[in-house]
């Protein structure tokens, strides 16, 4: 357990001090929700209306940018191979990257949500809402993005076909993810599609790195 | 004693029982979607309520079916290749990939020529029809990644993590956009809800188009044996060439 809280750790140094990833996808994000209200037009209730869809989409893209940064740059540099033949199992090693990736991605994307409702006149009852579902959803996002980014880690075209793999993936997230904000408002509250938004993340949280896993080992012979 | 599966691990067994199966399949899948055809123009009533268009029923239904069974042989295959290693599980699953993303955009074809005179649009965003568009996604999605690696044997094997991914999470996808929306009826199932006039023309036309998917599947597995054949001698008559050419030098 150790190793695995080591290579957690070393993750996230990795990315606070490499800098640049988590701003460019905090970056991303807002330039995909600014650019919204300039398609559809600045209608206030429209917006409204639609503000968490787009809040959720953009999410998605924007941890979509940064799912190839799980796997990578170790198979570049060889550290997977060092990683694979330790003595951690590879699925948790696929755990561990995809937390430290949950933790940089997903949670700072999970908090400029709210702060970009502002900009699409989201409802402020909704927004404890937001929160809480970006919260419980994006380990899913990363979790299910991991397998994708395992399986084109040597591939060629690799970024787009990420895209192609992990989006259809991501479709019950996204389903439940609105529909718990939408049905808070509803005479049967939020709580079915909010739980069953958990339990998809949760489900993700154990499958992804199998998955992951055998998609590495597959890549690392 | 060994199982037919054992028996077909070798291509060349593969081979002989494909070429003497494959003229009676598509010789039965032609007739009896020749027979289908008729009854479905000629030999069947009208709808009462969708009138003539109900007809496309009977091409839509059984596209439909296949871009399901496909999906769910494709599974069959990359099990049988990450588990068993059978020699030919990869070379199924590679030739039903296309065949079925074809299956499942002639059902989403029909559906929406369809639709337009009955539910007045080509496209909703209706549960199942989001459902298979999704699949049909997915059958991109495996034949893009098997495209996009050089080593073969990597990239087939990696198809079947991604669809095996698939099959756990169709399922959730399913029944995540069931909540979500719904206008598509639900599937008769070939139950006594359709009337026996219509019903026969569709088994029958089920039944053919089946046979022609699996007509088209062995011969697409028969094309990918011949390649990798083709594919192995010409590795090995340039590995000749080149033994040849540093003979002298030794």
């Amino acid at each position: 357990m150790n190793s695995f809280w080591a290579l957690v750790r070393r993750d996230l140094r990795l990315a606070v001090r490499e800098g640049g990833a988590i701003g460019t996808a905090l970056g991303f994000f807002l330039i995909v929700v600014s650019l919204m209200p300039l398609g559809l037009g600045p209608d206030l209730n429209l917006l409204a209306r639609i503000a968490a869809g787009i809040l959720w989409i953009a999410l998605l893209l924007a941890a979509l940018l940064s799912l190839n940064r799980i796997f990578e740059a170790d198979y570049e540099d060889g550290t997977l191979d060092v990683l694979a033949t330790g003595h951690l199992p590879l699925e948790l090693v696929a755990t561990a990257k995809s937390l430290a990736h949950w933790l940089t991605t997903g949670i700072p994307l999970a908090l400029l949500a709210p702060v970009l409702g502002i900009l699409l006149n989201l409802d402020l009852a909704s927004y404890p809402i937001l929160v809480g579902t970006t919260f419980v959803g994006t380990p899913a996002v990363s979790f299910l993005g991991a397998i994708g980014a395992a399986l084109t880690v040597k591939a060629r075209r690799g970024g787009l076909l990420l895209a192609l793999v992990v989006l259809p993936l991501y479709v019950p997230t996204l389903i439940f993810g609105i529909s718990a904000v939408s049905a808070a408002a509803g005479p049967a509250g939020m709580g079915a599609a909010f739980l069953i938004l958990a339990a998809i993340s949760l489900a993700a949280v154990v499958l992804g790195p199998i998955a992951a896993a055998a998609a590495l080992r597959i890549q690392l012979q | 004693m060994q199982t037919l599966t054992q028996q077909l691990a070798n291509p060349t067994r593969f081979m002989d029982l494909s070429a003497r199966v494959l003229p009676w399949v598509a010789g039965i899948a032609a007739a009896l979607i020749v027979y289908g055809l008729y009854l479905s123009f000629f030999d069947s009533p009208a709808d009462y309520q969708q009138g003539e268009t109900v007809r496309i029923m009977y091409i839509h239904v059984p596209c439909a079916w296949l871009s399901m069974m496909v999906y769910g042989l494709i599974a069959v295959s990359s099990f049988g290749l990450l588990v068993f290693r059978h020699p030919l599980a990869d070379v199924s699953a590679k030739a039903a990939a296309p065949i079925g993303a074809a299956f499942t955009f002639l059902a989403l074809l029909t559906g929406s020529l369809w639709g337009k005179p009955m539910w007045g649009t080509y496209w909703v965003w209706d549960a199942r029809l989001t459902s298979v568009l999704i699949l049909f996604f997915l059958y991109l999605g495996l034949i893009a990644l098997r495209a996009a690696f050089e080593d073969e044997s990597a990239g087939a094997k990696l198809t079947a993590v991604l669809a095996l991914v698939g099959v756990t999470i169709l399922p959730i996808i399913k029944f995540s956009v069931n909540w979500w929306n719904t206008l598509h009826q639900p599937s008769t199932d070939f139950t006594a809800t359709v009337d026996p006039s219509m019903r026969w023309p569709l088994l029958v036309m089920a039944l053919g188009f089946t046979l022609l998917f699996f007509a088209m599947h062995l011969k697409a597995m028969r094309n990918e044996v011949l390649r990798r054949r083709v594919k192995a001698m010409r590795t090995q008559a340039v590995a000749g060439r080149d033994r040849l050419a540093t003979q002298p030098a030794e």
